[in-house]
């Protein structure tokens, strides 16, 4: 963790790898929701993972934070690894490993008790990072300025987080996440629920996120993945319903020039 | 054309007699209770002057005195009572909202609501047999005994519902900021769910406030100031029952002043419950 190269702009020479992926498959109950998924992660690149609706992307992304198996039935096979260590392993705790890869939902989910800066400071505050008040303080506010929120909630700090808009309280979700500093961020459909400029904000803030932090993304959004990602990953769901990965690589690439014909059937909007 | 006015003539008499007797039986409840509190009010209110809410009781044949032992000693069992009732209550409804799907679960879930069906009395003789028996002495913490008893179904049962009502969104949101699943109820799920868990506990206080039958062989009731648990107290809904069974006109009008402050204590706690929830519907 204390190893993190804050430096490292250089995304696309890069081949540090901050998240793999070693055939992981889920399911829910009986039911399968992924077989095999092996990607990796490029450390402070932006990867989006596309597909249609019911493809698994979701359910994927929740494998790389533990958070599939806190559903009742679910579970997971194969091996992620973060830095080098499988989060998998009994020996890791799945508590602390989240703490190291944030998450960002579909709809903002602000605590809906607490106040702005309560919502930022919670997992700081509740995971005995710190519980010095100064402290707290100066990390809400770095995190706030990171997710390019700050500005429109300086003067408002202790009010209730859900007065916020929906686009604002998305980037308050960000800021959260962000607070614990983590090396990891992933993201699940996070625009998906908002209005087209509250995207542009969050596209744009991934963009200098990327710069310390490795941010996975999943979107069914396929301009989004083109304007924002590095790599591309594209998932698809066989007669089963259950997903896989069809093809991964650089994003020009997958959307210039694709290997296999069922991505280019996508990206060309044939089905989808 | 015709025969369409017809049937439509003949449903709407059997709509309009619909709505005639749905209304009339709904006035008549809606009477019945406001005829009730009427009654009790004006019953009640010339026995209700400061003295009567400061001074004990007199003794049979002077006139005058109150129910000031009364009244502390209702907060008293019912405060005693609320403090042992809402960690059990919260905790086990929290157990079933959050892992209750097993047979013990259910277990514990079915023996709530026949707990809720057990009447007040056998709970008071149970509160006798193992509180009040064995010390061969009454005392108002066999009755908090016996109240926290009754209050436990409705605490356990608003305590699952208002867990379960925080949205899993919310739940999931503080276990992928590595929260441990403590950190998460305590911080997150617990005071989003705290509105409803109030309301709970408000109706809950306003069911016992009231009942008597288990003070009989609990509390006992006295004609003194009473405030260590370990005593005999005197209860408010004791001192009704009392008074009124007896054979004194004072006595009586004071039976009624009792139950209209008794009235009046529900009807602010009914009051205060719907208050929190109104702020509950403000959050989310």
């Amino acid at each position: 963790m204390q190893t993190t190269i804050v430096t490292a702009k250089t995304v696309s020479t890069s081949t540090d790898i901050a998240l793999s992926a070693r055939s992981v498959s889920a399911w829910y109950g009986a039911k399968q929701a992924i077989r095999g998924v092996s990607l990796d992660f490029i450390k402070n690149s932006i990867t989006a993972i596309m597909g249609p609706s019911g493809c698994g992307k979701t359910t994927f992304l929740r494998c790389l934070n533990r958070i599939h198996e806190s559903a009742l039935t679910a579970r997971t096979s194969g091996e992620v690894l973060l830095d080098g260590v499988n989060i998998y392993d009994p020996e890791v705790n799945p508590v602390v490993t989240r703490r190291r890869i944030g998450m960002v939902f579909q709809r903002p989910n602000p605590f809906p008790t607490m106040s702005i800066l309560e919502n930022v400071i919670a997992g700081p505050r509740y995971t005995g990072m710190t519980k010095d008040p100064r402290e707290l303080r100066e990390i809400a506010e770095d995190a706030l300025r990171r997710a390019a929120v700050y500005d429109e909630v300086a003067d408002k700090l202790n009010s209730p987080a859900l007065a916020l808009s929906g686009g604002q309280q998305q980037r308050l979700c960000i800021a959260r996440a962000l607070a614990l500093q983590p090396d990891v961020l992933l993201m699940d459909e996070p625009t998906s629920a908002l209005d087209p400029l509250s995207t542009l904000k969050i596209e744009e803030l991934m963009e200098r996120l990327a710069a310390d932090v490795t941010v996975i993304i999943v979107t069914h959004n396929l301009q989004q993945a083109a304007r924002i990602s590095h790599y591309t990953g594209f998932m698809l769901g066989d007669e089963n319903r259950v997903g896989s990965v069809v093809e991964f690589g650089p994003t020009e690439r997958i959307f210039t020039h694709p290997k296999d014909s069922r991505t280019e059937d996508y990206i060309t909007g044939r089905f989808g | 054309m015709i025969a369409g006015d017809r049937l439509g003539s003949s449903r709407r008499v059997a709509g309009l007699a619909g709505v005639v007797l749905t209304g009339f039986c709904s006035a008549l409840a809606a009477g019945l209770l406001i005829l009730l509190l009427g009654y009790v009010v004006v019953q009640g209110w010339s026995a209700i002057n400061p003295s009567f809410i400061t001074q004990l009781p007199h003794p049979v044949g002077v006139s005058g005195g109150g129910v000031a032992n009364g009244i502390v000693g209702t907060v008293i069992v019912v405060g005693l009572a609320t403090l042992i009732s809402v960690p059990i209550g919260v905790l086990t409804g929290l157990y079933l909202a959050v892992y209750g799907r097993g047979i013990a679960a259910e277990l514990v879930r079915f023996l709530a609501e026949v707990l809720s069906g057990v009447p007040s009395i056998a709970i008071g003789l149970f509160a006798y047999t193992i509180l009040v028996k064995p010390f061969a002495h009454f005392s108002a913490l066999s009755a908090a005994f016996a109240f926290a008893v009754l209050m436990l179904p409705l605490m356990i049962r608003t305590s699952e519902e208002a867990v379960r009502g925080v949205p899993t969104s919310i739940r999931e949101g503080a276990l992928a900021l590595g929260l441990p699943d403590y950190g998460g109820v305590m911080h997150v799920v617990l005071p989003a769910a705290r509105p409803l868990i109030v309301t709970g506990l408000l109706l809950s206080i306003a069911r016992v406030t009231g009942e008597t039958a288990p003070l009989l062989f609990t509390a006992f009731g006295s004609q003194f100031w009473e405030v260590n648990p370990t005593n005999p107290m005197a209860v408010l809904a004791l001192q009704i029952f009392t008074y009124a069974i007896s054979p004194y006109d004072d006595w009586h009008r004071q039976a009624w002043g009792g139950a209209l402050l008794l009235i009046l204590a529900v009807l602010v706690l009914n009051i205060g419950a719907r208050i929190a929830l109104a702020g509950r519907t403000k959050k989310f």
